[in-house]
This record gives structure tokens, sequence and C-alpha cells, in this order.
């Protein structure tokens, strides 16, 4: 039996009048790479949130890592937010610091590590997500979309995260980046040994790199497994996902 | 938690030809501090050109902050001639190891400190002219382009912005009636004040209203509503279009063939400067009105007599020069303000910047060109 890292249960969310979540279930090995999977507007980002503390559901418990989401004390909240690393869809860095300074803030503010062993790390970050060294001293917005995604991947990294949850990791990102991207999170997860929580709609992602997966749709979770599971399933959205051309075509290959 | 219990420990002890550097504890980030130290010491105390073992046998946890503090001892002490090795990494660590090493790469530190030197000194003078002149030739061609589009809107008139205009007049003019009524309320009352003191001690009290008169519609009104305009509509010009400009909403609008200087600049403009003006003559009203007020509690004077006095020492020529300054005010803030807006470039910080850049900039030239009127009104006799 796997270690859960991530446990939802019941979960209910509304926004104002609209129901988005109702009675959601998942659960979460260690060590897997998971998809959260599902059209537009069907609240995998919202679920995401709820997991990593930006959003409170309405009802329902989370469990990450052994504690109680919904219940903890700010201290507590502080010591679980440094055991996992977040990597937004559009990449959030701080505008105002260098790509260097984004991956050293969390170091510095939570750690008394000297100056030196801090840039030491920040530069191994920088050389294992892929960038070229002299990116460390550029500003956010001197970079490249993809450049983007891997620099905060980076600063994602920096606390050596047990999670790693992605949004949306591979969007804006050409099917060559794209793939590249995916094969870093691969080779980081044999490497460092991390659980890894994606929201995702790139079918590629799904076919090669996932482990296992939920699909959300009509508010709930209407499938949950390894992809061969989960196609196992004849509900609408699965069908759509996986059926239409798209799909067909890598399910052909 | 609880740091000290579970910290990464060293104890070294020199044996024949090898010195035994043993290794205990988390090395991970948090626990770290006293094997650094301790690293320090090793540096000093090992004998020249012993050969060093690092036994992590008993590590139980490591990140990468504990492999990478590991490395890199290892490469100082190699540097200094010591041959150094690793035993007792279990298999898991090893790889931890070997990935760092791969990824490990010094900055070089001393390079990116550097002094100013007067060459140095001479080059950042030379790139600031260089830059200033740039922006003064970005500046003129945004005027350029404003005028161009007003032309184009003088040789088809309905494709004037009239909404456009109304809602900005309702925006930058009425909605900032009440800060204006306020300010130019207490301008009133502190010059009233002031003087009240000074020219009861000669007796001539009733001066105090030739004072207020003249001083609040010709200087202080125009100035008070252009600074509280700059620091109101011109901030806000600068913020929404470079915000529109982050968002790509005026590339999206110059695809669409809409010119952004018909759509954006000339409904701001054109609605500040006619705003403006009628801003200054409520101010003029409310400042008087504050000089009114405290004559009455100060020099016992009844707003009676304040208006009778205020008929006949008031040319109409005062309230004229200061109401003319009103467009003029109102087109360099409105010109600034959508300037700088222009200039923002693609990250959250610069919008910040530009807007405080747009704020001083326009309040700096309202005062310059309001001095140049002092001085062509004054020589002009008016």
């Amino acid at each position: 039996m796997k270690k859960v890292v991530v446990s939802m249960r019941n979960i209910i969310t509304r926004f104002g009048e609209n129901l988005v979540h109702e009675d959601v279930n998942l659960t979460i090995n260690q060590g897997e790479i998971y998809g959260l999977l599902g059209g537009s507007g069907s609240g995998k980002s919202t679920l995401l949130r709820e997991m990593i503390m930006l959003l409170r559901p309405e009802s329902g418990s989370i469990q990450v890592l052994d504690s109680n989401v919904l219940d903890l004390s700010p201290a507590q909240a502080d010591v679980l937010r440094k055991k996992w690393g977040v990597l937004f869809q559009s990449g959030a860095l701080y505008s105002s610091l260098t790509v260097a300074e984004n991956i050293a803030i969390t170091l510095k503010e939570y750690t008394e590590l000297p100056t030196d062993l801090i840039s030491d790390i920040v530069m191994a970050k920088v050389k294992m997500v892929g960038l070229p060294e002299h990116a460390s001293r550029l500003f956010p917005a001197e970079l490249s979309g993809g450049m983007i995604k891997r620099a905060s991947l980076a600063r994602a990294l920096a606390m050596d995260p047990q999670i790693l949850f992605l949004d949306e990791p591979t969007s804006g990102l050409d099917p060559v980046g794209a793939e590249a991207f995916d094969k870093l999170i691969v080779s980081l997860r044999e490497l460092l040994g991390f659980t890894v929580v994606m929201v995702t709609h790139d079918l590629d992602s799904i076919w090669t790199i996932v482990d296992r997966l939920c699909v959300l749709g009509d508010k709930k979770v209407v499938a949950e497994g390894s992809l061969e599971e989960v196609m196992q399933h004849n509900h609408p959205t699965i069908e759509s996902f996986f059926k239409g051309s798209r799909g067909l075509l890598r399910s052909r290959a | 938690m609880d740091i000290d219990s579970d910290k990464a420990m060293i104890s070294c002890h020199a044996e024949k030809n090898v010195y035994r550097i043993i290794c205990s504890g988390d090395w991970d980030l948090n626990h770290l501090s006293f094997a650094i130290n301790q690293f320090k010491k090793i540096h000093k105390e090992l004998p020249q050109g012993m050969a060093a073992r690092i036994d992590i046998t008993a590590v139980e946890k490591i990140d990468s902050s504990g492999a990478i503090l590991i490395l890199k001892n290892i490469d100082i002490l190699e540097n200094k001639a010591h041959k150094v090795d690793v035993s007792g990494a279990s298999d898991d660590q090893q790889k931890i190891l070997d990935m760092y090493r791969r990824q490990l790469n010094y900055v070089d530190n001393n390079k990116v400190k550097k002094s100013l030197t007067i060459i140095e000194w001479l080059e950042k003078l030379g790139r600031n002219t260089t830059h200033y002149i740039r922006n003064s030739a970005n500046f003129f061609a945004f005027l350029g382009e404003t005028y161009s589009a007003f032309f184009y809107y003088l040789i088809h008139p309905s494709s004037i912005r009239y909404k456009a205009i109304i809602k900005n007049i309702e925006e930058a003019g009425v909605r900032a009636l009440p800060i204006i009524a306020l300010t130019s309320f207490l301008i009133g009352v502190v010059i009233a004040y002031q003087s009240a003191v000074q020219l009861e001690k000669f007796g001539a009290s009733i001066f105090i209203v030739d004072m207020i008169g003249i001083s609040v519609t010709r200087e202080l009104s125009p100035l008070i509503t252009a600074i509280v305009v700059a620091g109101r509509s011109g901030s806000s010009y600068t913020a929404q279009i470079g915000v529109m400009k982050i968002t790509e909403e005026i590339d999206a609008m110059k695809t669409m063939g809409f010119n952004p200087f018909r759509f954006l600049v000339l409904p701001r403009m054109i609605a500040l400067m006619i705003a403006m003006p009628l801003m200054i003559f409520f101010a003029d009203l409310v400042g008087i009105f504050g000089g009114m007020f405290v004559s009455k509690f100060q020099l016992n004077m009844s707003y009676a007599e304040f208006i009778n006095r205020l008929q006949s020492v008031l040319d109409v020529k005062h309230v004229w020069v200061g109401l003319i300054k009103g467009p003029f005010f109102a087109w360099l803030i409105a010109a600034v303000g959508c300037y700088r807006g222009f200039q923002v470039s693609y990250n959250t910080e610069s919008i910040g910047r530009y807007t405080t850049i747009s704020v001083v900039n326009a309040i700096f030239l309202v005062i310059a060109c309001d001095a140049v009127f002092s001085v062509i009104l004054t020589e002009l006799d008016i």
C-alpha cells in the first residue's frame, strides 16, 4: 500500500450561486505524477488552489502530507507551505527581482544558510532546470515563455519540496518545448523523488508522463486511476476528451 | 520544529595517514549551520597534504543544500592539494551527490561587484544624456501623432468620440469637485488667516478682500486645481493606458484599425481642456468663500461688506487670466499622463514607476508654465 500524500474527501465548492464541485473525492499517492483533467470551467485549477490553501471549499476535508489543511494554525500552515513548491500558469515570477533572486528568496527568508552557499544552490537549480547560466541575472520581463516556466520551476524546487504543484505547466509552450518540459519533470522526479500534482489539458503530457489521473466533469470526479483504467469508462466527458479527433490520433499511435 | 535535536553533526579525528570526517544527522536546509562552521574549522586544522575521508554513513537525510555543502568543501580541500573521498553513501545519497556534482558551477562573486570608476561614471553620464535626448524626441513624436489625429478629427468631425469625451469630463472633472472644493476652501482660509494678522497691525483690514480676490483667482485656484488634477487624473491616465499596453489591448486596437491616439489620447486631452477652466472657476468661488468665512470671524467683516468691496477691486481680467491658464495646464497634464502610459513596458513594476514619473513631470510642467504666464502677462501689463 502506497503512502497517500494528498486526499480530498466530499469537497463542495460554490462561488456565489454557482456550484463548482459537488462531492469531489480524490487520492494522490507518494511519488506519482498525478494529472487533474477536465474541460474549461470544470474547476481543476480551483481544486488545485484548495490543496495549496489559496481557497477554502464550502465543506469537505483535505489532507496534504498528513495535515488537515482546513484546520491548521498559522504556524502549522507555514511549516506545511515550506514542504511544497507551486508553479503558476503564468510563472508569477516577481518582476522586480532577477531570476537568481527569485529562486533564492525562500532560502534567504526561511533558512540561515550563508549567502555564498545559497548562490551555489541557486546556480545548481538554474542548471538543473536547463537554463543557461547568464539567465540567472536577467529579469522576468527579459525571458521567453519557456524560460519563464523553467525559472519558476527552479523557484518551486528551491526548498527541495516533497510535492510539486503545477498549474498547466506546458500551456503556452510550443510542442518541442512542452515535450522537453515534460521530460524535465520526469527526470527530476526520478532524481529527487517528489510527488507531482498537475492541472493539464495537454493530451501529450497525459499520454506520456502522467501515472494516475482524475477527470472532472458534471461537478464530480467521473473517473480516477491509471490512463487505461480511465479509458474504460464511457462517460461523455472522457469520450470527448480521449475519443475526439486529437485523442484518437494518440491512441492509434 | 526542534532544530537542535536532529541537526547535521560533524566529528573528526586524524588517523595515521587519513583525516576522517564523520557526518551524521539531517543534512537539510534547516540543520546546516553547525556543519558549516565545523567545515571552516576543518579547513584550518587539516595538516598540509593529508588525505581526508568524508564518511556519510550516519547521515539520515540529505537534500540539495547538504549535498552542495559537502561537494563545495570537497572542492575547497582539493584545491589545497588534499586528496578527498566520500565513503558510506547509500545508493540514493550517491545518486543525489552525483547529480549535484554535474549541476555545480561556482559563480565568481568578484566579477559582479564593481567599484564606480571615473570611466564608468562618464559612461553613465553619456547613457543618461542620450536617454534624455531620445526621451525628448519620443515626446515630440507623441505630440506629432496626437496632432495628426486631431487634424483627422477636424476633417472627419463624425469620428470625434463625443461619448468618450463626456465620460472623461465626468471622470476627471465632476468627480474631482469635492476634493477641489475642500483644497481651495482651505487655501482661502489659510491666505485669509495669514494676511488678517498682518493687515490688522496696519489697520488695513479691508485690503484682505483685494488680497484674497486677486491671489485666489489669478494664481492659486489654477495652480491648486492643476496639482489636484495632475495627481488624480494624470496618474490614472498613465495607469489606464499602461495596463492596456501590458494586456495587449493597445495592440488589439491597432490591428482593428482603432488609432489609440483618436480613441484614447484625444478624448482625454479634450475632456480635460474643457473641464479644467470650469473647475478653476468653481475653485475661485470656493476659495473666495473660504476667505470671506475667515474675515467674518477674524475681522468681523460681514459678507455684504466683503462682496461690496470685492466688486469694486476685483477686475474681471484677473478671473480671465486664471481661467485662460486652465486649458494649457490641462493639455500639459493629459499629454504627459498619456505619453508616460505608452512608455510602460511589459511588466507590472513599470506601471508604478511611470505613474510616479508622470505626476512629478506634470506638476513640474504646470508650475513652469505658470511662471511663464506670470512673466508674459506682467510684461504685457495685464
